[in-house]
Order: C-alpha cells, then sequence, then structure tokens
C-alpha cells in the first residue's frame, strides 16, 4: 500500500509555543484515519500542515507526491488533489448551494457551466441534498451547510479529503447525518484523514487512529486500540470521552 | 413683509433647466462609474497592497477627504490647463468629481472588504482558487453588498455636490440657474424651481441605484435579508 500521506518528524511552534514537536505517520490509499486528543495536542495544525495552510519548522510533509514542505511547493497543484472541510463550513454567503460547489470546477478545472451544474447535481445526490440545489447557505440548517461543503470540495475529485473537527458544531442529530455522509465516502475508497471528537465514529470508521499528546503521536493502531489503550493518556482521554 | 412670487418669467426656461438636469446626470453617473472602480481598486491596493501601494493610497484618501470639494475642482481645472492640456469644464468636473468620490468609495468598500473573513479566503484558498478569482468571486461581491447602501447614499450626494462645477462653467443645473436668475431677476424662484429638480433627480438616482442592486444582488433579492 502506497502512502498518500506521510508526515516525518514534523515541528511546528506559534511563537514559544511548540505545536507539533516530531509528528510522524502515515495514511496509505483508501485508508482512513481519525486523529484524536485533547484541545492543544496539535492534531487541527497537524492537519492545516498537510493543506500546507501552515507552513512547518521542521522535518517533511508528503502528500499524493508534493512536497509540502518544499519553499517551491506549488500550492495550487497540491489543492487539486487535497480537499478539505472546516468545522465552520465556510460556504460562500451569497451563492446557492449549487453555485458553492460550481465555483471552483468553473475557475480552477474551467469546465463549461452546463458540466460544473451536472456536476453539483452528482455531488449533492451524494450527499444526499439534490433538492436543496438552488438554497442559500443562511436557509439550511448546519448539518446541511456542513454537507454541501463536503460536496463543495468533492466535486474537485479530490485523492485525500481532511475533515478539521467538522461535527463539532452541530447537535447530535445533525452530526449523524454530516457522520453518515464521511462514512459512505470511506466505504467508497475515499482517502481521508479527519480531525474528531467522535470516538465512537473513529474506532467504527477508521483504520487508523491516531492519538495526540502534546503535539507528539502518543499512540497509534487499528481503532480497536480505544478499547485497551498501552499509555495512561490514551486511558484517561478515552475514559473522561466516552 | 409682502414678497410677490413670480414664477411666470421662469416658464420660458424649462428647456435650459431640462438641459442643466441631464448634464448633472450625466456628470453624476459617468463619475459614479468611474469612482467606483477608482474606488474599488484603492481598497484593494489598501488592504493587500504593498506598503508603498498602501501609504500612496492612505495619503490620497486623506488629502481629499480633509479638503473642500471646490478646492479640488479649481486645482484640477487650472492644474491641467497649467500642464497645457486642453480639456472641457465639463470633463475637468469628471475628473474632480472621480478624484473626489473615488476617495470616499475606497474607505466605504475597504470596510466591506474587511467584513469578509479570513475563514472564506482560506476556503476559496483551499478550492484551488487562484487571489483575482477569490477577490471577485468571494471577496469583492459580498464585500460590495454590504456596503452598497452607504455607497447609494454617497452616490446621491456626488449628483448634489457635482453643483459646485458650476464654478468652473459647467453647464449643469445649478449654472444654469446661476444664469436664469441673472437674466430675470427672480434669485428666490430660481433656487426654488432648482431645488425641487435636484430633489426629483435624487429620487431618480435613489431609484436607479435600487433597481441596479436588485439585478446584481440575485440572494438579497431574494430572501430580502442583509448579508
Amino acid at each position: 500500500m502506497s502512502a498518500v500521506v506521510k508526515l516525518s518528524n514534523v515541528y511546528k511552534s506559534f511563537g514559544t509555543n511548540k505545536v507539533l514537536d516530531g509528528v510522524s505517520f502515515e495514511v496509505g490509499r483508501g485508508e482512513v484515519a481519525a486523529v484524536i486528543g485533547q484541545s492543544g495536542s496539535g492534531k487541527s495544525t497537524a492537519l492545516r500542515c498537510i493543506n500546507a495552510l501552515e507552513t512547518i519548522d521542521g522535518g517533511t510533509i508528503d502528500v499524493c507526491g508534493h512536497a509540502v514542505h518544499d519553499e517551491k511547493l506549488d500550492r495550487r497543484s497540491l489543492r487539486r488533489d487535497v480537499g478539505i472541510v472546516f468545522q465552520s463550513y465556510n460556504l460562500f454567503p451569497h451563492l446557492t448551494a449549487e453555485q458553492n460547489i460550481m465555483l471552483a470546477p468553473s475557475c480552477v478545472k474551467k469546465v463549461s457551466k452546463a458540466e460544473a451544474r451536472d456536476l453539483a447535481k452528482d455531488v449533492l445526490a451524494r450527499v444526499g441534498l439534490a433538492e436543496k440545489a438552488g438554497h442559500y447557505p443562511e436557509q439550511l440548517s448546519g448539518g446541511q451547510q456542513q454537507r454541501v461543503a463536503i460536496a463543495r470540495s468533492l466535486a474537485m475529485q479530490p485523492k485525500l479529503m481532511l475533515f478539521d473537527e467538522v461535527t463539532s458544531a452541530l447537535d447530535p442529530q445533525l452530526t449523524g447525518e454530516v457522520l453518515k455522509v464521511m462514512e459512505d465516502l470511506a466505504r467508497g475508497g475515499m482517502t481521508m484523514i479527519l480531525v474528531t471528537h467522535e470516538m465512537a465514529f473513529a474506532r467504527k470508521v477508521a483504520s487508523q487512529v491516531v492519538y495526540m499528546h502534546k503535539g507528539k503521536v502518543w499512540e497509534t493502531g487499528p481503532g480497536a486500540m480505544l478499547d485497551s489503550p498501552r499509555t495512561p493518556e490514551l486511558a484517561s482521554f478515552v475514559g473522561s470521552g466516552l | 413683509m409682502t414678497y410677490q412670487f413670480d414664477f411666470s418669467s421662469l416658464w420660458a426656461y424649462w428647456p435650459e433647466f431640462l438641459q442643466g438636469a441631464w448634464l448633472t446626470l450625466q456628470l453624476s453617473a459617468v463619475s459614479t462609474v468611474l469612482g467606483f472602480v477608482l474606488g474599488t481598486l484603492c481598497a484593494i491596493g489598501r488592504a493587500d497592497g504593498p506598503p508603498w501601494v498602501k501609504f500612496l493610497v492612505a495619503s490620497y484618501v486623506e488629502v481629499i477627504r480633509n479638503t473642500p470639494l471646490l478646492v479640488q475642482v479649481f486645482i484640477v481645472y487650472f492644474g491641467i490647463a497649467t500642464l497645457g492640456i486642453k480639456v472641457s469644464a465639463n470633463a475637468a468636473a469628471v475628473i474632480a468629481l472621480v478624484v473626489n468620490v473615488g476617495a470616499y468609495t475606497c474607505e466605504i468598500v475597504r470596510a466591506g472588504l474587511e467584513s469578509v473573513h479570513k475563514s472564506q479566503l482560506e476556503a476559496a484558498d483551499c478550492l484551488g482558487l487562484s487571489k483575482p478569482q477569490i477577490y471577485w468571486h468571494v471577496i469583492i461581491r459580498p464585500a460590495i453588498e454590504r456596503v452598497y447602501p452607504a455607497l447609494t447614499s454617497q452616490y446621491v450626494l456626488l449628483m448634489l455636490a457635482s453643483s459646485i462645477t458650476s464654478q468652473i462653467s459647467a453647464e449643469e443645473l445649478t449654472a444654469v440657474a446661476n444664469r436664469i436668475q441673472s437674466d430675470t431677476f427672480r434669485s428666490f424662484e430660481t433656487y426654488i424651481v432648482v431645488g425641487i429638480i435636484y430633489l426629483a433627480l435624487s429620487f431618480v438616482v435613489r431609484i436607479g441605484l435600487w433597481l441596479f442592486g436588485l439585478a446584481v444582488f440575485v440572494r438579497k433579492r431574494k430572501l430580502g435579508t442583509a448579508l
């Protein structure tokens, strides 16, 4: 299994605050990696580094053949391979669901308007929102907005999808509908890295769980590792989380 | 005090009033469009340009906002003449009005640009959009929608302020009025008539900009909510 994402000894500080302290892990094609840990453990920063939203201070990150740590990185070509979904959805408020999705394919891939619209219909159907194409973000619930955001990323046909605490702003019911979409994606073979607080979801869907603590990868293993933690830190984290 | 109003002597001048009003509208329309473009470019430069551009734009805005329009009009008019370039009074008026309203537009649009959250840019960046594409699709459009009411007021003010260009003999409404009142000696009546015409013009400008807003801001038209 070839690695789609490989972090080796990644360091990152914000001022004097060491956020990533020698982080290494890799994710293979079709794998679903769940990054878990307390707030401030560096998990979101690690995710943002993978997409070059933060520049790292040391180490290497390879993503779909792009050397992300390299100063000469072509960020736009990296972004064609990597989709990211944020906690706050970040839909464009002045555009309908469909227009939100059509924007990148028409601007970046220069597909025709009709083609972009078909694409939008297709991905909206995949997230179960075919009938909401003409709705504006403010007319949608949080869960629906997040599903549109996922669809918007999918429309660019990424090789890797990153999810940054995408359900943290949602109530349990809306969380469920978003997680279901993500589970379908995982079943479809999408390579995914998700930073999440949904332990049950991580255990069920993730092929690899990465537990981060104090800027380090503290423990890593299959979902089942959450049931038999080897370190006291993970034990107490899982204990408090469930 | 008994004053006998006499509007009858003004009646003969209605084609000139009309012509003046038409020129006022034309000056205002051209200045609005060009001033909007200039102001928006300045706002982008001030928000995202290199330091020297930021400094240049900031200086321009401060100078214009802290000097009288009348003085600006004279400086443009006589300045251009001194440079040996021949332009009509109307063209000089437009230049002065554009320079003036561009500065105010810059400040208004800048507020709009700043209202667009950083996370929006991040999302667009992650979708692979280029910087100009992000500006056009994700920043400028919602920014303008948000500040459109303020811009509308500014452009109505511009139309009213264009009366000042009568001082360099641009033949707009106020200049026409000045001439008519000196012909008829009916100053009070003349300016009452002109005041009413300006009121009507303001109404026209507001309606025009409102209709334009409806056409451009589809979301606003459909939902009626503020962005």
